[in-house]
């Protein structure tokens, strides 16, 4: 009774220990694809290797990755939040809206990330309070919020913002590193140690493995899991921030379909959909790979159509990859 | 005797090289449209394409998002930005929220025009609109009076709440309803470009106004969508379905009955043009200052107005009588 009691448990931050070896490999693979990705473009088009040209490329992933770090942590609790594209569009109207009352850029960036904050505490109160499933409530919010930005501004446009507030989208740290790659380095790392180095992050993993044992365990899940639904509208805050400063204008048709793509970002990273396991390094190399495929076949003048074909064969081929390997690998070791 | 070809070849190729040097390296113009595999866009790649091959010297660079979003067309313009066209040409999907990626592509000495669907002034630096607004809203309601002698309900089903081309036609449209008596517009909806929820809203239009007399649809998604639908619910001579639409994709509409006639400007003259006109800026130098005129090949010229704008030509009414000879075309 006492050797059970003084054993240290171990979550692991994968499932399936029997496939651990190759999900430890997830990353190296992204990683080797990335790479490989790479060197292709610079030779393909003579472009590529231009410091220029690639800070602009990386405008293609840096506001879906931050909010991609969030939904990677949302989807190992087991939970999703489709709403994050429509919370954007809200956000950026309220931003507009304010601009009309005369807000400068502080005012400005408190709106976007307090509109970000309300409207994950609304999904996670039906989500955690009300217990309904949370695509059901999200699917249900990502018409309601873009909805909203619709009745407010109708076929208008807000425009206008302060000129200092195009620093987040526009502006430029030295050289050619864009403030927005600098928020995207920080909220890697905060998140990365969030997730594998904090008890918070445990929990995380332990709820999307088993959230009735998590919650026998003394895990307050559905706190967590709020937690979780506000870090995510805050994110949406601030990539509806860094857009908006970045276009300088708002209409409610802005980030249309961007949930898609944060949740193909969060998935090409590694992170299991069903939740349990996943890691922030993944996502973090699903980011580049997005950027990088998107902006190298760009520079070749391949049509969007072909694009998206390749990034839906890019996320089959990476998830079926290793399923494959241990499939084959199970026959071979059959006796 | 070989020797000799080869002699005069080549003195032929240096002295055509010495006359025009603007050949000897191909000029590059992009032409950024909305979204890719629209029938309209197709039609303006191959005027583009026709332009291109009577200048000469001329690379078409035709593309476009996947989806008609601002955020994809920026991310192709910073594609096209990094290669160093020459210019781009380009029908936008917002107004404003090019404006900063334009403008970045005009510092790097890139010529930008928008063409079909404009772009802030700020953002570049000269706009051709198909046709004038005013004759486009004056054409879509004349195209449903037309077949109303005693009057009638119509009903406009548009494009997205935020399309800046159909919402400036319908305001046209609506300032010379007083020259329609008896014509009433009792509801505008909007299908959103996409077909099957055009269907739906033509669809609950008809079950909304049993007295449906016209469906003006100024898309050519939402004209199909809205024909299909007066077929299926069997209205075909109750309700007439017109607006704006491409003859390849009306031409059973027209045979069916279900749309008597409508009208498009031609998108192959408007690529072409656009193309004409980008090289005009881009290789001679050509101004755009308001008032200024630019020559467009066999489209003639196009003098700007006040905020750089130009009208290319009259919208065209197409109908059973010339729909078999158009509709192979585009």
């Amino acid at each position: 009774m006492t050797e059970t009691a003084t054993q240290t448990r171990h979550i692991p931050d994968r499932l399936n220990s029997r496939a651990h070896s190759v999900f430890r490999s997830w990353e190296a693979l992204l990683l080797a694809v990335a790479v490989a990705i790479f060197i292709v473009n610079s030779f393909t088009s003579p472009y590529f290797l231009n410091a220029w040209n690639l800070s602009d490329a990386t405008f293609n992933f840096t506001e879906k990755a931050m909010i991609a770090f969030a939904m990677a942590m949302l989807i190992i609790a087991g939970e999703i939040d489709l709403s994050v594209a429509s919370i954007i569009a809200l956000a950026s109207t309220a931003m507009g809206l304010a601009v009309q009352y005369g807000a400068g850029t502080t005012e400005l960036v408190a709106i976007g990330l307090i509109v970000g904050i309300m409207c994950g505490a609304f999904n996670a109160f039906f989500v955690t309070v009300l217990g309904l499933p949370s695509i059901v409530v999200t699917i249900g919010t990502m018409s309601l919020f873009r909805g909203i930005s619709f009745i407010i501004l109708g076929d208008g446009a807000f425009r206008g913002y302060p000129s200092d507030f195009a620093w987040f989208g526009q502006g430029y740290v030295f050289w050619v590193i864009t403030v927005e790659m600098v928020i995207f380095v920080i909220l890697a790392a905060i998140y990365g140690v969030l997730l594998h180095k904090t008890n918070f992050g445990r929990a995380v993993y332990a709820i999307g493995n088993n959230p009735t044992g998590a919650l026998f365990s003394g895990i307050r899940v559905q706190r967590v899991k709020f937690i979780l639904f506000l870090l995510t509208g805050l994110m949406s805050g601030l990539a509806a921030i860094c857009l908006t400063s970045r276009l300088g204008s708002t209409r409610p048709s802005i980030a249309t379909g961007m949930e898609l793509e944060v949740v193909t970002m969060v998935v090409l990273g590694g992170v299991n959909i069903l939740g349990g396991s996943g890691s922030i390094p993944g996502v973090v190399i699903a980011a580049f790979v997005m950027g990088l495929v998107t902006f190298g076949l760009g520079l070749l003048n391949v049509p969007g159509i072909v694009m998206s074909i390749f990034i839906g064969l890019l996320l089959i081929g990476v998830i079926a990859l290793p399923r494959m390997w241990s499939i084959i690998n199970a026959r071979r070791h059959k006796p | 005797m070989s020797v000799l070809n080869k002699i005069l070849a080549s003195a032929a190729a240096a002295a055509m090289m010495i006359a025009a040097p603007a050949s000897a390296e191909d000029t590059r113009i992009a032409l950024v449209v909305k979204a890719l595999g629209i029938g309209f866009f197709e039609a303006a790649a191959k005027g583009a394409e026709e332009a291109a091959a009577e200048l000469g010297g001329v690379e078409i660079i035709y593309t476009g998002p996947t989806d008609t979003t601002a955020e994809g067309q920026i991310e192709v313009i910073n594609a096209l930005i990094a290669q160093n066209v020459d210019a781009i040409a380009i029908s936008a999907n917002d107004t404003d929220a090019l404006v900063p990626a334009l403008k970045k592509a005009m510092q790097r000495g890139i010529t930008v025009i928008s063409w079909d669907s404009g772009v802030a002034p700020e953002g570049r630096q000269m706009h051709l609109n198909p046709s004038s607004n005013a004759l486009i809203g004056n054409m879509i309601i004349k195209l449903a009076a037309d077949h109303l002698p005693d009057g009638g309900d119509v009903a406009v089903l548009s494009a997205t709440t935020t399309s800046t081309n159909q919402n400036t036609w319908i305001e046209e449209m609506n300032k010379v309803m007083g020259n329609y008596p008896g014509i009433n517009v009792v509801a505008t909806v909007y299908g959103d470009d996409l077909a099957d929820k055009s269907y739906r809203e033509a669809t609950g239009l008809m079950q909304s106004y049993p007295d449906l007399d016209a469906i003006i649809a100024p898309t050519s998604v939402g004209i199909v969508a809205a024909a299909q639908a007066v077929v299926d619910a069997g209205k075909v001579g109750e309700v007439n379905v017109t607006g704006l639409g491409l003859p390849s994709e009306m031409a059973g509409a027209i045979e069916s009955g279900a749309s008597q006639s409508f009208a498009i400007w031609n998108p192959i003259d408007l690529g072409y043009s656009a193309t004409m006109l980008a090289y005009e800026i881009a290789k001679n130098g050509a101004a755009t200052d308001p008032g200024s005129a630019i020559p467009m090949g066999r489209m003639g010229s196009l003098t700007l107005d006040d905020n750089s704008e130009g009208a290319m030509a009259d919208p065209f009414i197409y109908d059973a009588s010339n729909i078999d000879e158009f509709k192979s075309i585009f």
